[in-house]
């Protein structure tokens, strides 16, 4: 009896260890099966072709250059708006609100992140878009904009969290000692909490970004689709298409194997490799580290 | 003297209202959604728009496939990801020491976390529809799914493992317990709120993608329901995706009955959540 308790205890601390390594297993399986079906653009296409102005895949031209722009306006317009809402909304539900509010607010924020961003998609088709349309007289109110306003709506959740993190993990005593100076509570946040929590709120923008690059349906839904060059400023209002919805788009009418299908796949890869590089940055800014790692996931 | 203070009390309330517009502006959008889609949605609902078949090219009857398929995604999830989160979480709270090794792990989930959820569309479809030849399938999609939430469900496990005091642990183990008889008698009974509330959020998650399963499991429409975990499979938010944006001349009541029925899914799980959460928090005696 003694021995087979022993067995069994040896079993389950081997199966559990094997769980725990599953996480790298899965990253790095993810990235080699996107550098699998990804790498042999590289020999498909040239890169004259590659960073082009025209993505055309019937054609085989397959430059990039238009889907990079694309999410760079889009991520751009959502981080205008979701970084003021998304600070102002942490100073307020940290610092502000009375302990009611802050029950209420902090559940519908994080109901926000759950909200599935088809249905903000659709409601962006039916009433966003032909708003916009209207209110601003454009030809289309499938633009980069509104991909923007509903792709700021998808990242505020993610920045309030981790910044309200970042100002809970101020201490009290740094704000007592402004207050006893005379400082107002006001001038209290501006310039001693908010600065103290200077590099929580950087990392919280950081994820942001990191959201909102890789949005995909919503984008697809409500940003026209149309691959051109965004690099104008009235690009902001015009039909954009980012490299998520490319994929999103195209992958289920391309052939197995096919360029067009590597193609895909190399894009897919440069997603995932900035994925990588904003999230390590994000985990690299000194601040509490565990504790931000535990809100980002939850 | 006197003027200065008065401008300073005066800026501190019109920052006050300036910070309280700004949270009201991301908060009252929220409500206003899901309150429309409520008030537009509801006339769509019927017994028979829930248990019937799409007819008349999707313009006319009843989403019951994507409501089985959407449950089925789920199931075939959660059979995959809440064993190996909740192990994983057991491995990280229980066992792993600060190592480089536990560092990395934890880098990777982060990483994880953060991957685009198309991304993982297209990795499913490298390993488990093309490589592993389990085609565009429930199978498919339901792990690519549950490679996504993952992260969510080790980390709230953790989160929660963690919560329970050492001291639960020592006083197991000097009765003469092993080391697994204590965490799965008492540390796993105590957390086990907690687990359950990241399992929902993961499976929230679930439920509400649809770039994951655009190329490994959903179909466009299916006339019968799936025969088994090979088949492909109609799901709510692929089926909103498609009658919203695929369809031409689609009538907006049944677009928006099915964003219900999507929402109610979600809305219901959180809520579930936030109840399990806030009970144990009430209820806990440590």
């Amino acid at each position: 009896m003694e021995k087979s308790l022993n067995w069994r205890e040896f079993i389950i601390t081997r199966l559990i260890q094997t769980s725990g390594y599953s996480a790298i297993v899965f990253v790095a399986l993810i990235f080699f099966f996107l550098i699998r079906e990804g790498a042999p653009t590289l020999g498909e296409v040239d890169l004259a072709n590659l960073f082009s102005v025209r993505w055309y895949p019937i054609e085989d031209m397959f430059g990039i250059l238009p889907l990079i722009t694309g999410s760079l306006v889009v991520t751009i317009g959502a981080m205008l708006i979701a970084f003021p809402l998304g600070i102002g909304t942490a100073v307020y539900i940290s610092e502000i609100a009375p302990r009611w509010m802050r029950e209420i607010l902090k559940p519908l924020v994080e109901l926000l992140g759950g909200l599935p961003s088809v249905v903000l998609g659709f409601l962006g088709i039916l009433l966003v878009s032909p708003f916009l349309r209207v209110f601003l007289d454009l030809p289309t109110g499938l633009t980069a904009f509104t991909g923007s306003l509903l792709l700021g709506g998808i990242a505020v959740p993610t920045i309030v969290s981790v910044a309200e993190d970042a100002l809970d993990a101020v201490p009290r005593s740094y704000r007592e000692g402004a207050w006893a100076l005379g400082a107002t509570r006001w001038q209290t946040i501006w310039r001693v909490t908010l600065p103290a929590a200077k590099s929580g709120a950087l990392t919280a923008v950081m994820l942001g970004i990191g959201r909102a690059i890789g949005e995909t349906m919503t984008v697809m839904m409500v940003t026209g689709n149309a691959p051109v060059l965004a690099i104008k400023l009235g690009s902001l209002f015009a039909p954009v298409r980012t490299m998520t919805a490319t994929i999103a788009a195209e992958m289920g009418e391309v052939a197995n194997g096919s360029v067009h299908y590597h193609m895909l796949f190399f894009i897919g890869m440069t997603l995932f490799l900035i994925s990588l590089a904003v999230n390590i940055v994000a985990s690299s800014v000194v601040f509490r580290a565990k504790k931000r790692a535990e809100r980002i996931l939850s | 003297m006197k003027r200065l203070t008065l401008n300073r009390h005066l800026t501190e309330q019109i920052g006050f209202t300036a910070i309280t517009i700004l949270a009201m502006v991301t908060v009252l959008p929220i409500v206003g959604t899901v309150i429309y889609i409520l008030i537009q949605g509801a006339p769509a609902i019927s017994l028979e728009f829930l248990t019937g078949f799409p007819r008349d090219g999707m313009r006319a009857g009843g989403i019951f496939p994507a409501i089985v398929g959407t449950l089925y995604l789920a199931v075939g999830t959660s059979i995959f990801s809440v064993p190996l989160g909740i192990a994983a979480a057991i491995y990280l709270a229980e066992y792993a020491s600060d190592t480089p090794l536990t560092r990395t792990i934890r880098i990777a989930i982060i990483n994880l976390a953060g991957i685009p959820s198309v991304v993982y569309g297209l990795f499913g479809l490298g390993l488990f529809v093309l490589f592993l030849n389990f085609g565009t399938s429930i199978l498919a999609a339901s792990l690519t799914l549950s490679i996504m939430t993952l992260p969510v469900i080790i980390s709230t496990a953790e989160e929660a493992l963690r919560a329970v005091p050492q001291s639960f642990r020592t006083v197991s183990v000097s009765l003469g317990a092993t080391r697994w008889q204590t965490i799965r008698r008492i540390v796993l009974k105590e957390s086990l709120p907690g687990i359950l509330t990241g399992v929902i959020l993961g499976l929230e998650r679930a439920v509400g993608e649809t770039a994951p399963i655009l190329f490994t499991g959903a179909a466009f429409f299916l006339p019968r329901l799936p025969n088994s975990p090979l088949d492909a499979t109609m799901a709510l938010p692929y089926h909103l995706f498609v009658i919203s944006t695929q369809v031409p001349e689609m009538p907006v009541q049944i677009q928006y009955g099915t964003a219900l029925v999507l929402l109610a899914f979600v809305l219901t799980m959180n809520l579930i959540a936030t109840v399990i959460r806030s009970r144990a928090r009430a209820r806990r005696q440590w």
